[in-house]
C-alpha cells in the first residue's frame, strides 16, 4: 500500500524560469528540483510505528495537507523536515540539502500560542524576528528593515495593530503576525502545525488564504498539518493521509473516498460531500493513548 | 536610639564634599553595574529567570564567603560560585517547571554552605555582612578594573547575541526552526548571568540582586513594550537605582542596599501606577491573556 509521489492527475506548477527570487537557484533547463524529498523514511516510537517506507515528493508551489488521527505521526513528520526529529530509516532532504537543526530555506507556523502579557515585543518586533531575528549582534541598518517589516504588516492586514504589544493581542492577530514572520524570509518551505486551530472562522479565512498565496503565487512548497481538512480544501493540491501506522498519498479526490480511509482505518468510514465540504462518518475513537505532541 | 538618631544614620550630609571624591570609584562601578543590570534584566524577564536569579545569587554568596575564609579574593570566590549555579541551571534545567524545582533544592544548600564559611571566618565582621547586604563604597583600584572588566565582556557578549537571544526567549520554537542555536544561546545566557549576579553582588548583596536585576526591567515592561525603549528605561531605573543609593548612603553607616532597593522599588511603583493609567484605556478593548503552552513539546 505505498503510493509513491507524483501522481499523474495532481496540479503540479512547473517553472520554467531559471531563478525563483527568495530560493536556490535551479540551473537553467533542469527539472524543478523537489522542494521536500522524503525516501524510504520510518518513524516509531517504542514498539509503535507512526509511518514506514514513506516515499514524498513535495513540488515548489504545491500546497499538501496532512491529515490524520492524533497520535499518527503528523506533528512528528514536521519535526523531522524541521530537523529536530531523527528518522528510524531513509532520508529527508529540504530544497536538496539533507535536513538539518533548523534552515533559513524554512518557514514554520506553530499551533497557536499565546505570549504573556508583559512580553516586551510590539506586533511589529515580532514579524521583524522573522526578517533578521537569526542575525547575530545589534540590528544597525534598519531602513530596508523597517520597509520590510511594513510590507509584512500590510501582507497580514496586521498594520491596525503595529504597535500594539504581542501579548495583549487576540489568538487570531498573533497568529497573523505568525504568518507574517514565517513568510519573512520567503522560503522555499512552508511548514504549518494546525496554524488555524483555536482560531475564528474570520481569522482562520485570512490566514489559510495567505499561505495559499505563498504556495501558488510565490511557489513554497506548503506542508499543512491539520485535522479538518475543509478550512483549505481550495487549496490543497495533495493530501497525505496518516492512520494506524500507515498512510496514503494522492489528490484530494483520489483519497478522501469512503474506500480507502475505511482500508487506512480497518473499519467502514463514510466519506460524503456537500457543498464542496468533506464530511467523514465513523471514524474510529482517537487511540487511547493521546499523542498530540509525538 | 531614637527616631532623631536613627534618621541621623539614614540620613546625613556632613563633609559631603570632602567624601564625594573618595567614592569616585564606587560610582563608577555602580554606573557599570547599573547598565548591566538593566541589560541582562530585560532578557531576566522575557526568559522568566527571576527565581533562577535568586537561587545563583545564594551559591554566588556560597563562593564568595569560601574565597573570605580561605583569604582569596572575594570577586573571584564569588563569580566562580554564580557561574558554576548557572551553568548547572543552564545544562539540567530546560522547561521552567524542571528549573525551578532544581533551584529550590540547590538554593538552600548553597546559603548554608555560605553560612558555614562565615561561621568559620574569624576577620572582621563587616566583611561577613557585606556579602550579604552589600559593600561597593570601599572599592579599591584593583576590584574596581576586576568588576568593569567583567561588565564590560558581559555587556560586549550580550550585544553579540542580542537578536538571535531576542527571537530564542520570545519564541525557543520558532527560533529553533530558522536555525538560531537555542540551547547554545541558553547556556550563554544563563553563564553571563552569572557573572551578571556575581558583581551585583558587590553593590547590593546576594540577598538583594533581584532589585538591580529585576526590579528595573520589571518597571520599564509596565510602561512600554517598545524593544527600545525597555532597554534605555531598564538601564536607566538601574542607574539612577545604584548611582543614587550610593549619593545617599554617603555620609552614613549603613550599607548601601537599602537605598538602593528603595529607590528601585520607588521606580517600580510609579511606572506601575503610570502604566495602570494607561492600560486602563488599552485593556477596555485587548484582554491580555495568559500564557499557553501547547501540548506539542
Amino acid at each position: 500500500m505505498k503510493d509513491t509521489h507524483d501522481s499523474p492527475t495532481h496540479r503540479k506548477p512547473l517553472r520554467m524560469t531559471s531563478t525563483i527570487p527568495g530560493q536556490a537557484p535551479t540551473p537553467t533547463g533542469a527539472p524543478v528540483r523537489p522542494a521536500i524529498r522524503l525516501r524510504g523514511a520510518s518513524l516509531s516510537f517504542g514498539s509503535r510505528t507512526l509511518w514506514e517506507d514513506l516515499d514524498l515528493d513535495v513540488m515548489p508551489g504545491e500546497f499538501l495537507a496532512v491529515l490524520g488521527p492524533n497520535g499518527s505521526g503528523k506533528t512528528s513528520l514536521l519535526k523531522v523536515l524541521l530537523g529536530l526529529q531523527a528518522l528510524d530509516a531513509g532520508t529527508a532532504a529540504i530544497d536538496g540539502r539533507p535536513v538539518a537543526r533548523g534552515s533559513r530555506a524554512l518557514g514554520y507556523i506553530p499551533q497557536q500560542k499565546s505570549f504573556p502579557p508583559d512580553t516586551p515585543l510590539r506586533a511589529r518586533d515580532l514579524v521583524g524576528l522573522g526578517v533578521d531575528g537569526h542575525r547575530w549582534g545589534l540590528r544597525l541598518r534598519t531602513r530596508d528593515y523597517t520597509r520590510r517589516v511594513e510590507a509584512l504588516l500590510e501582507d497580514v492586514g496586521a498594520q491596525s495593530y503595529a504597535d500594539t504589544p504581542v501579548g495583549l493581542l487576540s489568538g487570531g492577530e498573533q497568529q497573523r503576525l505568525r504568518a507574517a514572520q514565517a513568510l519573512a524570509t520567503d522560503p522555499a518551505v512552508l511548514l504549518c502545525d494546525e496554524p488555524l486551530l483555536s482560531l475564528d472562522l474570520h481569522h482562520q479565512q485570512a490566514v489559510s488564504g495567505l499561505i495559499d498565496r505563498q504556495c501558488h503565487e510565490k511557489n513554497s512548497a506548503v506542508v499543512f498539518v491539520t485535522h479538518e481538512i475543509n478550512p483549505v480544501i481550495d487549496y490543497v493540491d495533495r493530501v497525505l493521509y496518516l492512520a494506524d501506522g500507515r498512510f496514503r498519498v494522492g489528490t484530494p479526490a483520489e483519497v478522501m473516498t469512503s474506500e480507502v480511509l475505511s482500508d487506512l482505518y480497518g473499519s467502514p468510514v463514510e466519506v460524503l460531500e456537500s457543498n464542496g465540504r468533506i464530511i467523514v462518518v465513523g471514524l474510529p475513537d482517537a487511540p487511547t493513548h493521546h499523542h498530540e505532541g509525538v | 536610639m531614637d527616631l532623631q538618631d536613627a534618621l541621623r544614620a539614614v540620613f546625613t550630609f556632613d563633609n559631603y564634599a570632602e567624601l564625594l571624591p573618595l567614592v569616585r570609584n564606587s560610582l563608577l562601578a555602580g554606573a557599570v553595574l547599573g547598565l548591566l543590570g538593566g541589560l541582562i534584566g530585560v532578557f531576566v524577564m522575557m526568559r522568566d529567570l527571576a527565581f533562577a536569579v535568586h537561587g545563583i545569587a545564594e551559591l554566588s554568596f556560597a563562593g564568595a564567603a569560601f574565597a573570605l575564609l580561605v583569604g582569596a579574593n572575594v570577586v573571584a570566590g564569588s563569580l566562580v560560585g554564580s557561574v558554576l549555579a548557572a551553568l548547572v541551571l543552564g545544562l539540567m534545567g530546560i522547561r521552567a517547571r524542571d528549573r525551578n524545582s532544581i533551584i529550590g533544592v540547590v538554593m538552600p544548600f548553597g546559603l548554608g554552605l555560605g553560612i558555614l564559611f562565615l561561621s568559620l571566618y574569624e576577620g572582621r565582621a563587616a566583611n561577613k555582612f557585606g556579602l550579604l547586604t552589600g559593600q561597593i563604597v570601599s572599592v579599591d583600584d584593583v576590584q574596581l578594573n576586576l568588576l568593569v572588566g567583567s561588565a564590560v565582556v558581559v555587556i560586549v557578549a550580550l550585544a553579540a547575541v542580542w537578536r538571535p537571544l531576542t527571537f530564542a526567549s520570545a519564541d525557543a520554537d520558532l527560533a529553533e526552526a530558522r536555525g538560531v542555536p537555542v540551547r547554545g544561546l541558553s547556556v550563554l545566557f544563563m553563564v553571563l548571568l552569572g557573572v551578571a549576579v556575581a558583581l551585583s553582588i558587590q553593590v547590593v548583596g546576594a540577598l538583594l540582586v533581584l532589585s538591580l536585576l529585576i526590579t528595573p526591567a520589571a518597571a520599564a515592561l509596565r510602561i512600554t513594550a517598545a524593544p527600545g525603549r525597555v532597554v534605555l528605561l531598564s538601564v536607566a531605573f538601574a542607574c539612577i537605582s545604584v548611582v543614587g543609593g550610593i549619593l545617599l548612603a554617603l555620609g552614613g553607616r549603613i550599607p548601601i542596599s537599602p537605598y538602593v532597593t528603595t529607590i528601585s522599588f520607588a521606580i517600580y511603583l510609579i511606572c506601575r501606577a503610570i502604566g495602570a493609567r494607561r492600560g486602563g484605556a488599552v485593556s477596555a478593548t485587548r484582554t491580555p491573556r495568559a500564557s499557553v503552552t501547547t501540548p506539542a513539546a
